[in-house]
């Protein structure tokens, strides 16, 4: 039944485009995650009307299709002759793409925490700093890890664009044998195999956070 | 001491304290009671800093509350404050809840802490709920743990802003033994309450609000016996 031209050399070439899948999407949501707690904290600090310019930027990152944004930004990067290879174009760009949709997940969390609640704190003599590494951080992280994991699995599958940059990333990788050998039902099956594979873990690793935090609340 | 001398405070355009001057010396129990809005959980608010006022000064022992100097987490170790709602820490079991200010704000070593923190959970009575979290307990008891939270920082004075008006009836009492014997022990106290039996036999001094004036002060005999104010005549007669 499996009558295929698929060699080892292939799949290891596969693999190789899932390690880059990985290596785009594991620096992006670290440095898009960092970016956004701060630009989150910030945004809750100044209030909705100082922030008004930063929430402009950040709009402008959510609601402009990623594959445009690369494009432009490569353009850019080139035309600015900053001399960045793919690879840092596409970190960058996914970063400020994850950090535009973090920055709204931790306004969310840190306003899910309880005005009364953090006033508690505060009474006790924590600071402002203290209040919010012992009290807001915990109870938003609980409040925001659902979305953030979503944030992250849609950032995996979104880093396939990076292929027009000419990085060779799982989706690339695939095409190119795709084309190559001409059996693209089962070289995207086993593709869409190894997102699955890529993407469980993160998912479970939510789910047993959720679950272990939720006795408590 | 706290001198709270002709404070003001608006929210906006609404003044809700309009001059205020009060002493509390030390030891003393003063009461506060008034109707919704009359400005009493907002004079607590202001007495340690979780709010700014708009003239007027509040000293505690001489420092200036609201002084742009005044290092007020410092100032706020002196005064313990329990809320309305009890505002545990939902992340934290009931012996973490009372343990976090003696650790980060004081420093203390985590044995030194824990032995605080159980002593003063085992005065208001939860020596069995020190793993638990809060979320397990009644309101009563969450409560009494936000009173062991703010005794563990061994505060000088507490205020108490309507800490019953929350809870079910038939909770109520345990939470003001709880009151009533930190008062016998000595401490300084101001309570915001609707609770007029605890005005009465527990305050050494009790204070009528009305729109943001205090209207009238005496002993609880004068107060509920004679009050002179017809504010105050009307309100006690409308909660008999």
């Amino acid at each position: 039944m499996f009558d295929t031209s698929l060699s080892w050399g292939d799949i290891v070439f596969l693999a190789q485009g899932a390690g880059m899948t990985l290596a785009v999407t594991a620096v992006s949501v670290i440095a898009g995650t960092i970016l956004g707690i701060f630009c989150g904290v910030i945004r809750v600090q100044l209030g909705p009307y100082w922030s008004i310019p930063l929430t402009f930027v950040l709009d402008i990152f959510r609601s402009v299709p990623l594959l445009i944004q690369l494009v432009l930004a490569n353009a850019f990067q080139s035309i600015a002759k900053l001399g960045w290879p793919p690879f840092t174009t596409s970190c960058v760009v996914l970063s400020l793409y994850t950090a535009a949709y973090c920055t709204e997940i931790v306004r969310g969390g840190i306003d899910a925490v309880p005005l009364t609640t953090r006033r508690a704190g505060r009474s006790l003599g924590l600071s402002w700093w203290q209040d919010m590494r012992f009290i807001v951080a915990p109870l938003a992280t609980r409040v925001s890890l659902p979305s953030w994991i979503g944030l992250t699995l849609g950032v995996m599958k979104d880093s396939a664009l990076v292929l027009w940059l000419g990085l060779i990333e799982l989706l690339r990788a695939s095409q190119i044998l795709v084309t190559r050998l001409q059996e693209p039902l089962f070289i995207l099956l086993i593709c869409g195999a190894i997102y699955f594979l890529i993407s469980f873990p993160i998912a479970r690793l939510g789910g047993y956070l959720e679950k272990r935090w939720s006795p408590n609340d | 001491m706290i001198e709270i001398e002709s404070v003001h405070k608006s929210f906006g355009k609404l003044e809700v304290l309009k001059g205020i001057n009060l002493t509390v010396n030390k030891g003393e129990v003063v009461s506060i009671i008034g109707g919704s809005g009359s400005g009493k959980s907002t004079l607590l608010t202001c007495i340690n800093g979780l709010e700014p006022i708009n003239s007027g000064k509040i000293k505690i022992d001489g420092t200036e509350v609201h002084a742009k100097s005044t290092d007020l987490n410092k100032l706020r170790q002196k005064i313990g404050i329990v809320f309305q709602q009890w505002n545990a820490f939902p992340h934290l079991t009931v012996l973490e809840n009372v343990m976090l200010a003696p650790r980060k704000v004081l420093g203390m070593a985590k044995s030194d802490a824990e032995a605080i923190a159980v002593k003063n959970l085992t005065h208001v009575g939860l020596a069995e709920k020190l793993s638990v979290y809060p979320n397990r307990m009644s309101g009563g008891q969450q409560q009494r743990m936000a009173i062991a939270r703010a005794l563990a920082m061994s505060p000088k004075y507490m205020l108490f802003d309507e800490v019953t008006s929350a809870l079910d009836p038939m909770l109520v009492g345990e939470v003001l033994d709880t009151l009533k014997m930190l008062a016998e022990e000595g401490m300084t106290m101001i309570c915001v309450t609707h609770e007029m039996a605890f005005a009465r036999d527990v305050s050494d001094r009790v204070a009528f609000f009305h729109q943001g004036v205090m209207a009238e002060i005496g002993t609880p005999e004068q107060l509920f016996g004679a009050p002179q104010n017809p504010e105050t005549q009307k309100f006690l007669a409308s909660i008999r």
